[in-house]
Parts: C-alpha cells; sequence; structure tokens
C-alpha cells in the first residue's frame, strides 16, 4: 500500500461527498418512513428519524390492497429457493468445466458464456404463454422455475474452481476409488465454499429485487412479490406516503442487512469476477 | 476479459490409474459423469432462456393475442405495422435518449471514483462499501422514492433548484426532464458498481509504467489519461456492452417512477416509455397482443446489438495508445 497514491484532504472530500449522495436517499427513505405524513413535504428534508415507525408498519400491514406480509413471505421463499438451487447445479457445472475432461467442453463452456450476453428478458412472452399452458400463472413456480440456474454462476464457479480445487486431492481421491460424485461432494464443495458464498449472496439480492417478470406473470394481487406489493402501493389511488415508504424501507432492509454482513465479501467478488472474468 | 480454455490441463480420466474392481463403473462414471453435471444447466436454460427467445420470433410471425383460438400466419405484418408506428419509434427514441444521458456521465463519474478509491485510503472497505450500496437496495424502492424526490411541487430536486434560483422544473411531464431524472436513477445505482470494477483493473496496472512516466516528467494528469486509461479499455468496453444491455432494457425504473393511471405508458403523453415498456403495454395488460409484442422484442433484441457493436468499435478506435486494443490489463 505505500507505493500507492497518497489521498490528500480533498480525496476525502470527494469521497465524502460521493457517500452522501450514495447513502442519503436510504437513509431519507427510513426518516420519512418513522415519521408521519407530512414529513414528505416539509423542505429542507428532515434527516431525523421519528417515532412514528411502529404506526406505520402497522397501517402497511393493515392495508388491504398491497398484502404486503404475503409479499414478504412470498419473496423470501422465491429468493431462498432460487439461490439454493442456482449455487447448487452452479457449483456441480462449475466443476466440471474447470476440473473433469469431456467431449465437447469447449464449445459447452462458451455457450455457457454467450448465455450471459443473451437479454432472456426479451423471452417473457412465449415465457407467459408456457406458464399458461403449465397452468402456473399466479403462482410461485412461475418465478422460481425459470430462475433455477444462471450462466453468471457457472461461470463463476467454473472460474473460482480452477485455482481453488486442487488436482491432486481430486487424483488422490480417485486413486481411492472415489467416483465423481463422492468427489464432488468431499473434496470440491468444500474448496467452493467462498466462491458459493458470494453467488449466493448475489443471487439472493437480484431475485429478491426482480421486478419486470412477476408484474407479467403473478398477476392476481392477492398474491404479489414484495416488489409487487410495493407497485401496488405506490400505485394506489390515494397515496399515503409514509406508508408506502415504510414499504419501501422494509423490502430493502434484507439486502442491506446482507450488504453489511458481507459487503467485504460481496466487493471481493465483484472485484475478482471483474479482473478474471 | 479473456477466457482461457485449457489455461491448465484438467485431470486426465487416468485411464490405468484405477483399480481393477472398480473398473467398468468407474469408467462409465469418469465418461458421463461430467455430461451429468453440467446437464442441469443446459436443459433448464433450454427450457426457460433459449426456447422463449426463439419462439419468441415465431409468434411475431403471427396475429396472436390471448384470447383468440387461432392465431394466423401474417409473415412480417407484425414488424412492418410496427415500423410505421409512431409511438414505437417515440419509444426507441425515449430508450436511447434515457441510455446516453445516463451511461456517458456514469462512466466518467465511475472512472473518477476508481481513481479516488485507488489511492492509499484509510478505511478502504467502508469508502467501498459505501459507493456501492444503492447497487444493492431494491430498484422498485429506488424508483418510489426518486419519484417523490423530482416530484412537481414538493420534490427535493426543485427544493435545491429553487435554493440557488432556478425555475422549477416538471420532472415527470416534460420528456426531456423525465429521460434525465430516471438517468439519475440509473446512475444513482450503477456508478459506484462500475467504479469498484474498473478500480479492480487500475489495481492490476503495473506500478512501475507510472514511476517511469513520471521520471519522464508526465504529471499525473497525463498519466491517467495516457497509461491509466488506455490500459483500462478492455474493462471499459465491458462495462459500456453491460450498460447496454441493461440500459436497452430499462423497465423497472421508468415504471415506477410514474403513477396514477396507465403507468405502463410512462407518462400521460409516453414521455419516459421505454421499448421494453411498449413491449410490455402491447403483449400483456390491457391488449394481450402476443403477436405484435413479441416483433417488439425482437426489434430490440437487434437495436441492442447495433448499440453493443457500434460502441465497441467506436471505444476500439478511441485513444489509440502505444498498447494495441485488448491487450494491457488482460490478466
Amino acid at each position: 500500500m505505500s507505493r500507492l497514491w497518497r489521498a490528500s484532504p480533498l480525496t476525502y472530500l470527494a469521497l465524502v461527498v460521493a457517500a452522501g449522495m450514495s447513502i442519503f436517499p436510504i437513509w431519507w427513505m427510513f426518516v420519512v418512513a418513522s415519521r408521519s405524513s407530512d414529513a414528505m413535504g416539509q423542505l429542507p428534508p428532515p434527516v431525523t428519524p421519528g417515532g412514528n415507525l411502529g404506526a406505520n408498519i402497522a397501517r402497511l400491514f393493515d392495508n388491504t390492497d398491497a398484502y404486503f406480509l404475503t409479499g414478504l413471505i412470498n419473496s423470501t421463499i422465491v429468493a431462498v429457493t432460487v439461490t439454493v438451487s442456482v449455487v447448487f447445479f452452479a457449483s456441480l457445472a462449475g466443476f466440471a468445466f474447470a476440473k473433469l475432461r469431456f467431449r465437447g467442453r469447449n464449445a459447452l463452456l462458451l455457450t455457457v458464456i454467450a448465455t450471459m450476453m443473451v437479454p432472456t428478458q426479451l423471452g417473457v412472452i412465449p415465457l407467459y404463454m408456457l406458464m399458461t399452458r403449465l397452468q402456473w400463472n399466479d403462482r410461485l413456480p412461475a418465478v422460481i422455475v425459470p430462475a433455477l440456474v444462471t450462466g453468471f454462476g457457472v461461470f463463476m464457479m467454473r472460474q473460482y474452481a480452477g485455482q481453488a480445487v486442487s488436482d491432486e486431492l481430486i487424483e488422490a481421491a480417485r486413486m481411492d476409488g472415489c467416483g465423481t460424485p463422492r468427489i464432488w461432494w468431499h473434496v470440491v464443495v468444500p474448496a467452493l465454499r467462498p466462491a458459493a458464498a458470494v453467488l449466493g449472496l448475489l443471487t439472493f439480492m437480484t431475485t429478491w429485487n426482480d421486478f419486470l417478470w412477476p408484474y407479467a406473470v403473478l398477476n392476481d394481487p392477492a398474491n404479489p412479490t414484495v416488489q409487487l406489493s410495493l407497485r401496488a402501493l405506490s400505485d394506489g389511488y390515494y397515496q399515503d406516503m409514509s406508508q408506502v415508504f415504510t414499504g419501501t424501507a422494509i423490502a430493502t432492509l434484507p439486502l442491506l442487512l446482507v450488504f453489511v454482513l458481507f459487503g467485504r465479501q460481496i466487493i471481493g467478488g465483484i472485484m475478482e469476477g471483474a479482473v478474471k472474468a | 476479459m479473456t477466457v482461457q480454455l485449457d489455461a491448465r490441463p484438467p485431470v486426465a480420466p487416468a485411464a490405468g490409474g484405477h483399480r481393477r474392481s472398480s473398473g467398468r463403473l468407474s469408467r462409465l462414471d469418469t465418461r458421463y459423469s461430467p455430461y451429468l453435471f453440467v446437464a442441469p444447466f443446459f436443459l433448464l436454460f433450454a427450457v426457460f432462456g433459449v426456447y422463449p427467445l426463439i419462439y419468441t420470433f415465431w409468434v411475431s410471425l403471427h396475429d396472436w393475442d390471448l384470447l383468440g383460438t387461432d392465431h394466423p400466419f401474417v409473415g412480417a405484418a407484425n414488424y412492418t405495422q410496427l415500423l410505421a408506428d409512431g409511438d414505437f419509434w417515440h419509444a426507441v427514441v425515449n430508450t436511447l435518449g434515457i441510455f446516453v444521458i445516463s451511461t456517458v456521465p456514469q462512466l466518467l463519474a465511475a472512472l473518477w471514483l476508481a481513481n479516488l478509491l485507488n489511492r492509499g485510503l484509510r478505511a478502504r472497505t467502508g469508502w467501498r462499501m459505501a459507493v456501492l450500496v444503492p447497487n444493492v437496495t431494491s430498484t422498485a424502492a429506488v424508483a418510489i422514492v426518486f419519484g417523490v424526490i423530482f416530484g412537481r411541487e414538493f420534490g427535493m430536486a426543485n427544493w435545491l433548484l429553487d435554493m440557488v434560483g432556478l425555475d422549477p422544473i416538471a420532472w415527470k411531464s416534460d420528456r426531456v426532464a423525465s429521460w434525465v431524472a430516471i438517468s439519475a436513477m440509473v446512475d444513482w445505482r450503477w456508478t459506484g458498481y462500475n467504479a469498484l470494477i474498473l478500480l479492480a483493473a487500475m489495481q492490476a496496472i503495473p506500478r512501475d509504467l507510472y514511476e517511469s512516466a513520471s521520471i519522464d516528467g508526465a504529471n499525473r494528469v497525463r498519466q491517467f489519461w495516457s497509461i491509466t486509461v488506455p490500459l483500462l479499455k478492455p474493462t471499459i468496453i465491458f462495462c459500456v456492452i453491460i450498460a447496454t444491455i441493461g440500459g436497452l432494457q430499462l423497465f423497472t425504473e421508468p415504471r415506477l417512477f410514474h403513477s396514477g393511471t396507465n403507468p405502463i405508458r410512462g407518462g400521460s403523453l409516453r414521455e419516459s416509455q421505454t421499448v421494453t415498456m411498449y413491449m410490455f403495454e402491447n403483449a400483456f395488460a390491457p391488449h394481450y397482443n402476443f403477436g405484435y409484442g413479441s416483433a417488439v422484442a425482437w426489434l430490440l433484441f437487434a437495436l441492442i446489438a447495433l448499440v453493443a457493436a457500434v460502441n465497441v468499435l467506436v471505444l476500439r478506435r478511441l485513444g489509440g495508445s502505444g498498447m494495441g486494443p485488448g491487450k494491457g490489463a488482460d490478466r
């Protein structure tokens, strides 16, 4: 670090401004969520929390248009299921691509990389038709099943497995008569754990945030994800903004919690991915 | 941005290395297990990723809606209708406008921020977290919050303008102003993320390049533009491509920026309706015109490919330094 350019006070000043702009909207969201409705129109904007959070939460959960509690539960189910599945399948495929030799491997790997560039969001119309045929409309499988694998996950695990899993260990396990599935479980999975954690965190956050596809396929207002509950609140005819902001604050809270606890790993994952990819 | 295929030879099945007793089973295992391991990804992606995208094209050649029992083949009729559709082109202009207004300042700011973060800082992780935190918030929540910040009467943006003596701006009903407001949202979310990616690439630049440059008398600004930026070019191209793919499909931010009646139009006069919103408006409620919506999707796909290609070509030509394109920061 000693050879880096020194940071001048001006550097810190600029960073304080940048950090302030990053954090302020989130902070203000929580402030409004804890105050009464007129906090919204106050200028200059209030910056200290008020004492109304409990009442706002109570009104939010009583709101019969938003189905906010259902939304929270649904989003939890969807995000957790998708995260477990993405990490599981990515660690299987990533290991195979990094450490096993098979015909067509490079071509298949290039296909995986190509899928990362494909704007799959543009396929929502047939996907919707498919869900209609499967009778999954308005039900959670419609948002869970299409998200069970990602090319990004496979690629990330492949990159990590290449350097983290020792060839010698695999070879030794083979000599001892271990089949590939057991090698995966006993040798590969332990070595992949750090990358699996980062992939899991990123997947959880992306899934929790997803809006377009749930918006298209979950049309029953009584069975939303939490982002759709927010839409219902925001589009409502009469807007009680402190209640809306309570909703946005609660919907953001799990993400912030994950970020505060694992920020270092997430940053590491993003930066390493950028250099290695 | 290189993917090294076969960087290190993977473990060979080692034909002779197995015990005799488990011979056949083990041969089956080494031969077929790899396919078993990668199969779930390819199966699921084929069904829920590739098939819908291709089938979109098939649907776009038909007069196909939700309720109709038959859907006759109409050839390119949806496309010809679309190319003459003023609302579609309006949405294309909106999308490109928002894309340009958001991406250019975003990447410049990210470059500058990365340069700040690439110094001997106290509380390094803290600063990085602070600039990344917008990226992990809920998009829908942020869109709603920014919708209030850019409100006409009591919005913070107009209040700030008023403080410096400017007239308030109708952020939601003026076309270009709404692009700026939505771009602000996008930039707020993505600048820090891009800064971290650029920072990672900056840290990989060897220090002695700067040392010899300063011996040659190049000042810091000069060093930044003639060493840092050219060596970051592959990473910058990566950021631009990601921004293109994401930015041209923009949906959640403009959709939730507007509320009230028919917000899928992006304002009463479609001030900030993006192409994805236009696809959505046609393909789902209220019209459920799958054929027409699919044609929108495919033209958007073509637009993304075109813009990405143009961006890459332009960036490759820009700033030709001593380094060949794509060489420097490959690692």
